[in-house]
């Protein structure tokens, strides 16, 4: 059984302009005590996916099942969840330990039990200093600490976040990410997890639902994910920098990237295809493979970010350490069979095993 | 600039408040109590120095204490029913409903209104025999009751005025309020399983605290400097049911012309409205969270 079962939902806004589609037929199942990340750029629906598993927003069609139970039409309250606001949502005249313990005292829970639970609880986020101060007297962090405190002591089996990192700077936010895993995964909770950052994603998920304009446009594991993007959706958005997207066109003997003379990079029939390739599969070797002029290189420490032109197309390619390339230079690409990409002219990905022929002409 | 020109330019920027201050605010309470301790200059007889006999008069004069009664009762009846009432329709409004613009701006409109139209069309409504509320209660069946007219009820009619202009006043504070809280706050509960009525207990009211206390000092202040409502309704009678401190500081000391006598009762005035406000901030302000 699943922990959350979303099934054709639908949710949408009456604007001036008409109606706006914020989640449209959206169905995903979700397996219990496992890191879901919702992702997506900014309006793409994931927030309000999140609120309508929540009960936060009512949904306009489909049912959503929390542990197999129908929860469609249940007030928030009465779905067994837990949640942590972008904003931390800390009620700002209470101590650390009121809040954390809130839902407790709503739930009449005895004071011995809370005063176990609060310090469990305290000990396992490193709070237990902090209980007597006011959430405006904490930083960023602890206050981000102090709303999973509040999640997590109810002990609800699914608890679901919304941006939780979002408020944090970047060392806070990497050491964050780490522990909240660890949290889920020592607590076993099913946790859905919303956010714009796909190194976010990446990192903690088992599974990532990439949403845009209220769709799915992939449902898989993060290798699954960079390893096979669905679409060209997927491609651009998962990686930095993005996969290259260059339209084939027919050469002298098989597909050549669009514009230029060759070499031939696939077979004739890719003509007309999108070859994708990541900037980080690109190798430089002088000599070998697809020349292209260099129009900047961008030295970044470790490794270096080469944009060429290359027919009408422009691809970036990193490779390590610096390049003794300047603009106007000729650069040699060469690449592994296994890391091109194919995708239809509609953007879906061609077939694998067709792929993996055609990575066969090169290299 | 040189710390000296600095020096000037602040006091310059100062200047205009701090002199329309100084002018009718700080001189005018001084000057009060000033006369407070001197006889009232009448013709040719220059006012002297008297100590405190005018305020030993004050001790034994029956009408003050009765005005600072009335006044009392007046405070009590109106402050805690036009804030209740101001919260009520504030967590109303707030929410979302069909007509709330329309409804903000019935709840605002007698602050609007100028206070003797006000007073002269509740005089209409408290008529006897043919006012707005004997024609409502001679139609059910009820005695006839002269509302402004009967020392039991003057005070009480003057009173329901009080708190039905208040009440929209207050609202304004109230709402500008709820409006500036996260509506996560209320989600975070909601998931939570708190009731609305516990939320509004834990978190809503405790963090209106500030904009409570300082509600609260204003109807204070309004309710001991009240004296439109009396001019025109009730002039302080029947039998100084209605007499408020403010209105006996009017008629001493502009009907009767005992100007001594009137600065000792705005001395008493001051004396209650700068203690409440004192008190109010040391006390309450405590127990207030800001953000």
């Amino acid at each position: 059984m699943s922990a959350i079962a979303v099934d054709n939902v639908s949710k949408h806004w009456t604007t001036r302009e008409g109606r706006v589609h914020a989640v449209d037929g959206l169905s995903f199942a979700l397996e219990p005590g496992t890191l879901n990340v919702l992702l997506g750029p900014s309006g793409c629906g994931k927030s309000t996916t999140l609120r309508l598993i929540a009960g936060l927003e009512q949904a306009d069609g489909g049912r959503i099942h929390i542990a197999g139970r129908d929860v469609t039409d249940l007030p928030p309250a009465q779905r067994n969840i837990a949640m942590v606001f972008q904003s931390y949502a800390l009620f700002p005249h209470l101590s650390v330990a009121e809040n954390i313990v809130f839902g407790l005292r709503v739930r009449r829970v005895s004071a011995a039990d809370t005063a176990t639970r609060l310090k469990r609880v305290a000990e396992l986020l490193g709070l237990a200093q902090l209980l007597d101060r006011k959430p405006g007297q904490l930083s960023g962090g602890q206050q981000q600490r102090v709303a999973l405190g509040r999640a997590i002591i109810a002990e609800a089996p699914v608890c679901l976040m919304d941006e939780p990192l979002s408020n944090l700077d970047a060392q806070l936010r990497q050491d964050m990410r780490a522990e909240i895993r660890s949290l889920q995964r020592a607590l076993g909770i099913t946790m859905v997890y919303v956010t714009h950052d796909q190194v976010e994603a990446m990192s903690m998920a088992d599974r990532v639902i990439l949403l845009n304009a209220g769709r799915i446009e992939q449902n898989a594991t993060p290798v699954e994910l960079y390893e096979t993007p669905a679409n060209t959706f997927v491609a651009r958005f998962i990686g930095t920098p993005p996969m290259n997207l260059l339209p084939l066109a027919e050469g002298a003997d098989g597909a050549v990237i669009d514009g230029s003379s060759g070499p031939a990079v696939a077979p004739i029939d890719c003509a007309g295809l999108t070859l994708g390739l990541r900037p980080e599969h690109i190798t430089l070797l002088h000599g070998e493979g697809v020349p292209a002029m260099v129009a900047a290189v961008e030295y970044l420490g470790a490794d270096s970010l080469v944009t060429c032109r290359l027919g009408n197309a422009t691809l970036a390619a990193r490779v390590g350490g610096s390049v003794g390339l300047a603009a106007g230079d000729t650069a040699w690409l060469s690449w592994a069979g296994s890391a091109q990409h194919l995708f239809e002219s509609d953007g879906t990905r061609r077939a694998d095993a067709e792929r993996n022929e055609a990575a066969t002409m090169f290299a | 600039m040189t710390r000296q020109m600095q020096w000037l330019y602040g006091w310059l920027l100062v200047l205009p408040a701090a002199a329309l201050l100084a002018l009718f605010t700080h001189y005018p309470a001084i000057a009060t109590a000033w006369h407070s301790f001197h006889s009232t200059p009448k013709g040719a007889r220059p006012a002297v120095f008297v100590g405190g006999d005018n305020y030993r008069l004050l001790v034994d004069d029956p009408i003050f204490w009765q005005s600072l009664t009335n006044n009392l009762w007046y405070a009590l009846g109106t402050i805690p029913a036009s804030i209740g009432l101001a919260l009520l329709m504030a967590t109303w409004v707030n929410g979302r409903l069909p007509g709330r613009g329309f409804l903000r701006l019935a709840f605002f409109t007698p602050t609007i209104l100028p206070m003797i139209a006000v007073a002269n069309i509740w005089l209409f409504f408290y008529t006897p025999e043919y006012g707005l509320l004997e024609q409502i209660t001679k139609g059910l069946g009820f005695a006839s009751h002269n509302w402004l007219g009967s020392k039991g009820s003057a005070l009480g009619a003057l009173m329901v005025v009080a708190v039905w202009k208040e009440a929209g006043f207050f609202m304004i504070f109230y709402l500008a309020a709820l409006q500036s809280m996260s509506p996560n706050l209320a989600e975070a509960a909601a998931i939570e399983g708190a009731s609305r009525w516990y939320f509004f207990r834990r978190v809503t009211f405790p963090l209106l605290m500030p904009t409570t206390l300082f509600v609260l000092v204003n109807a204070v202040i309004n309710a001991f400097r009240m004296v439109d409502h009396v001019v025109v309704m009730t002039r302080g009678g029947p039998d100084n049911a209605t007499e408020l401190l403010l209105y006996y500081i009017y008629e001493i000391g502009f009907r009767f012309w005992d100007t001594a006598y009137a600065a000792v009762l705005t001395m008493v005035l001051l004396a209650i409205l700068g203690t409440v406000a004192l008190a109010q901030f040391w006390f309450i302000g405590r127990r207030v969270h800001y953000q």
